[in-house]
């Protein structure tokens, strides 16, 4: 087990000499927190391995192996093409002198709020014969466009509702490179491109890396995009199995399958990455801004303005001109009042139910940090990497077979989204513990205050941006998340994500809009908690 | 924006260290013991009827406000394709907190009975239809009727390349120009019916030459219609009404329903079969709302989305023939059921799903 290497370059103050046995207390609610939501990943697991090896539970090797290329083929061009578009805006957005920069950079991160899913559905609705860019097209008389569906129309919607991640991550990435790095290859006559990549690319590459690997994860995790612009991944095949077989066996062979190639991911990228850990170092001054003239400057805009178009205005516009044509149309439109009470409820109880159990695993990990620890922490972090129809299709077989008073509960739901959305919250926990250093927790233990007293008074109240960070993050994710709430969700219990998805397969467009508008408009408000607050800091 | 972007760093490098363990790694003995809260009450004994439906919300929730109108039961449905039911209904078993099953096809609705999972419907319920829309044991009743249709867009197919059996689609004329929706219940008994009158071999052929006739593969039939019906793709197999519906919505469209001949497995005349769960706490009420859904009331409803009514005189959807006048497939319904798993199979096997 390699030792988890914490994000050095916020932590003040590490004094291990301090560091005490963690109390029982704590590793009692640290296990309640990990056991229930790791429990059926590795239920999963076990039962594949056992059965997996000798048996394909009827799916044939070379249908395997093509399901393996065409899921590979897409994460790897996602990927690539997520790390440039994201590279070029927080570029565009930090180094140059571009007007109205802050805005650019706070629309290019707008997108994070339109799950992938309804962007496909606003794709499907623009292109093809009836959509709204062909209408557009052929009132001034010029053909429309074909159906975007298929390889290159997944690849562009997953790119354009994923690169904003590489965009927040290189943001302040390409803020802390050091100038002076850059000026003296320069001088010492390195060519411009030389030096980009022989200087620059380096110091940007664990941001890069990060970005690459989050979104290469939700590549391999992807459902409902997929499925609605008709691509064979693994996760269509896992839900054609499950849809297509009277046995649950072959989708849960396809889920291991995909966990293992999700794990596989995770280590190359470990490998990939090296010792390089994120640098710390602050860069003296602030980097020269680039000037862009002429040709370039217009291009840099046309390039922002593109994405953003792409990213954010036409899908909204879709959804709004979808909704205003169906109900003027007469189609029946039932409120979704119903639905976003549903949806805000459970995403805002899985992100106070996160953040309950992050303090405990936090406390647990950065103030008595050694190796049992660090094995709790990984054992948490192994399911945010999993794809969500394999670990809803986990719960439920595990619910099912060992505790059936669970099954279809709201109670269940949430112990899923915990298990999958768990690190998030952790991880800005863990942040706000090494950023407010053991020192005060220590003068107030020192002032006879209890440990309870302490936490209380002292650690809390410090640490409750980085909860709320980390629970809007939780809630933002939980309201967009599709494939675990569909298995799980007790009968009657439609979400927006649900209903969104029902309608539209079901061609009930307006009603799909109307439910895509308004889980847009709610997840905005934890972007703000997230971005645009932090912006201003 | 830094404090998310550290946050977003921290997960990325935090997920990527965690690869090396892998989740076989759990802490030492996790007893399920802190999953299980133990929970004294299992199955609230009067809590809302629970429906299984396979058929679309827009079909059904009109019938079930009416039903709880009338009765005063409330009715919780779980809408999802009918074969996700059935195979949740499987793995659920003795567990399954639903009390009816409604499928959109007779197959899926017969494996379940098959299993044992049914229990025996009342004398009056399978009275109101017909024998061959109901199982030779009573498990499961016919609802509505729908047949099997080739959808084409009349711009795109002339009359005289229309396929005339369902082989034709197997020829490289119809390469890449139709859809089909292989996990979709309907198509996947319009297989099971293939199966049982032309036996596993020719099966075999048939799905592994749609396979390599590079088909469009769609989730549901609603959207091979719509697609159709856009001329964004000349035709596919699908179910009658769907056409209809959107011609009731759209006025005209360019599109019509193509029927093979008699003795094609693809005129397969189906019922949506429903049935009580046997265990479930609440028969009474259950077979309450299956009597509704055979109402002459439900019928209507039913009519009016232009499937074919199964109860005696419930009429014929506007524009269609009579069920009697249909293309004639003879295969008994009941018998889908022994079909159903190899169907299943072979459709995987052959690489539609």
């Amino acid at each position: 087990m390699t030792a988890i290497a914490p994000p050095r370059g916020t932590e003040r103050k590490p004094s291990p000499a301090r560091r005490e046995r963690a109390p029982l207390a704590l590793w009692v609610l640290g296990l309640v927190a990990v056991v229930p939501a790791v429990s059926p990943i590795v239920y999963l697991l076990w039962t594949v391995l056992r059965a997996g090896v000798t048996d394909t539970s009827g799916i044939p090797p070379s249908r395997l192996w093509s399901l393996f290329l065409s899921t590979a083929v897409l994460v790897a061009a996602v990927t690539v093409t997520t790390a440039l578009l994201g590279t070029a805006t927080a570029w565009l957005t930090t180094r140059t002198d571009l007007a109205g920069r802050r805005m650019w950079s706070t629309l290019v991160t707008l997108p994070l709020v339109i799950p992938s899913y309804v962007g496909a559905l606003a794709m499907l609705g623009t292109s093809g014969n009836s959509g709204l860019i062909t209408e557009a097209l052929r009132a001034v008389g010029l053909p429309g466009l074909p159906v975007f569906a298929g390889f290159w129309a997944t690849w562009g919607a997953l790119s354009l509702w994923n690169f904003s991640y590489v965009h927040l991550l290189g943001v302040p990435a390409i803020r802390r490179m050091d100038p002076s790095l850059e000026e003296a290859a320069r001088s010492l006559g390195s060519s411009r491109w030389k030096t980009l990549r022989t200087v620059v690319l380096p110091q940007l590459r664990p941001a890069l890396l990060s970005g690459s690997l989050l979104v290469s994860l939700y590549v391999l995790s992807d459902f409902g995009a997929v499925s609605l612009l008709r691509y064979e991944t693994f996760t269509r095949a896992i839900y054609a199995q499950f849809r297509g077989r009277l046995d649950v066996t072959p989708a849960m062979f396809l889920s291991g399958v995909l966990i293992l190639v999700a794990l596989a991911l995770v280590w190359a990228e470990q490998r990939v990455r090296g010792r390089a850990a994120l640098a710390a170092t602050r860069p003296t001054r602030a980097p020269e801004t680039v000037r862009l003239h002429g040709f370039t400057r217009v291009a840099a805009y046309a390039f922002l303005a593109m994405v953003v178009v792409g990213a954010l205005v036409l899908p909204l516009l879709t959804l709004a001109w979808w909704t205003v044509r169906g109900i003027s149309l007469g189609s029946p439109v039932d409120s979704v009042i119903a639905e976003l009470v549903r949806s805000t409820s459970v995403a805002g109880g899985a992100a106070v139910v996160t953040i309950l159990a992050a303090i405990p695993l936090a406390i647990l990990t950065v103030r008595h940090a050694n190796r049992r620890t660090r094995l709790l922490e990984s054992v948490t972090w192994s399911t945010y990497s999993l794809p969500h129809l394999a670990v809803g299709l986990g719960f439920l077989i595990v619910a099912l077979r060992f505790v059936p008073p669970l099954y279809q509960t709201v109670p269940l739901l949430l112990i899923a989204y915990v298990a999958m959305f768990l690190p998030q919250a952790l991880s800005a926990a863990q942040i706000g513990l090494r950023q407010i250093g053991s020192s005060l927790e220590e003068a107030s233990r020192g002032l006879g205050a209890g440990a309870l007293g302490t936490l209380r008074h002292i650690t809390l109240p410090l640490l409750w941006p980085s909860l709320l960070a980390g629970g809007a993050l939780v809630f933002l994710t939980v309201m967009k998340e599709l494939p675990a709430t569909l298995l799980l969700r007790p009968t009657g219990f439609e979400t927006l994500a649900v209903r969104i998805w029902s309608a539209s397969s079901e061609l009930f467009y307006t009603q799909a809009s109307v439910a895509a508008l308004v889980l847009v408009a709610v997840s905005a408000v934890p972007l703000y908690v997230l971005v645009v607050r932090d912006l201003h800091d | 924006m830094k404090r998310f972007a550290t946050i977003l760093t921290s997960m990325a490098m935090l997920a990527a260290c965690s690869g090396g363990g892998g989740p076989e790694s759990t802490p030492a003995g996790p007893s399920d013991t802190t999953t299980a809260p133990v929970q004294e009450t299992t199955q609230a004994q009067t809590g809302p009827l629970i429906l299984y439906s396979g058929r679309n919300e827009n079909f059904v929730e009109p019938a079930i406000a009416a039903f709880t109108t009338a009765t005063g039961i409330e009715v919780e449905v779980r809408y999802a394709g009918t074969g996700e039911l059935a195979t949740t209904i499987l793995a659920e078993g003795e567990d399954t907190p639903a009390d009816v099953f409604w499928a959109q096809d007779p197959a899926f609705i017969g494996g379940i009975a098959k299993e044992g999972l049914l229990g025996e419907l009342p004398g009056d319920i399978t009275s109101l239809v017909v024998d061959r829309f109901r199982d030779a044991d009573n498990r499961w009743v016919g609802i509505t009727g729908r047949s099997r249709v080739f959808v084409y867009n009349t711009d795109l197919v002339d009359e005289a390349e229309l396929p005339a059996t369902v082989w034709d689609l197997v020829e490289p004329e119809w390469n890449g120009r139709f859809g089909v929706a292989p996990t979709n219940g309907s198509f996947v008994a319009f297989v099971t019916g293939m199966l049982l009158a032309e036996g596993e071999e020719t099966t075999r052929e048939w799905l592994e030459g749609i396979a390599a006739n590079n088909p469009v593969i769609f989730e549901g039939n609603g959207p091979i219609v719509d697609a159709t019906v856009a001329g964004d793709l000349p035709g596919g197999l699908v179910n009658h009404y769907y056409l209809l519906q959107r011609i009731a919505e759209l006025g005209d469209v360019p599109a019509s329903n193509h029927y093979f001949g008699d003795g094609d497995p693809a005129s397969m005349v189906m019922a949506t079969g429903a049935g009580i769960l046997a265990v479930s706490d609440q028969p009474e009420a259950a077979a309450d709302l299956i009597r509704h859904l055979l109402s002459a009331e439900s019928q209507e409803h039913f009519l009016g989305l232009f499937e074919y009514p199964l109860i005696e005189g419930g009429g014929t959807p506007e524009g269609q023939p009579d069920l009697d006048a249909l293309p004639v497939f003879d295969i008994s319904l009941t018998d889908t059921a022994d079909t159903l798993e190899p169907a299943l199979n072979m459709i995987s096997e052959s690489g539609l799903n």
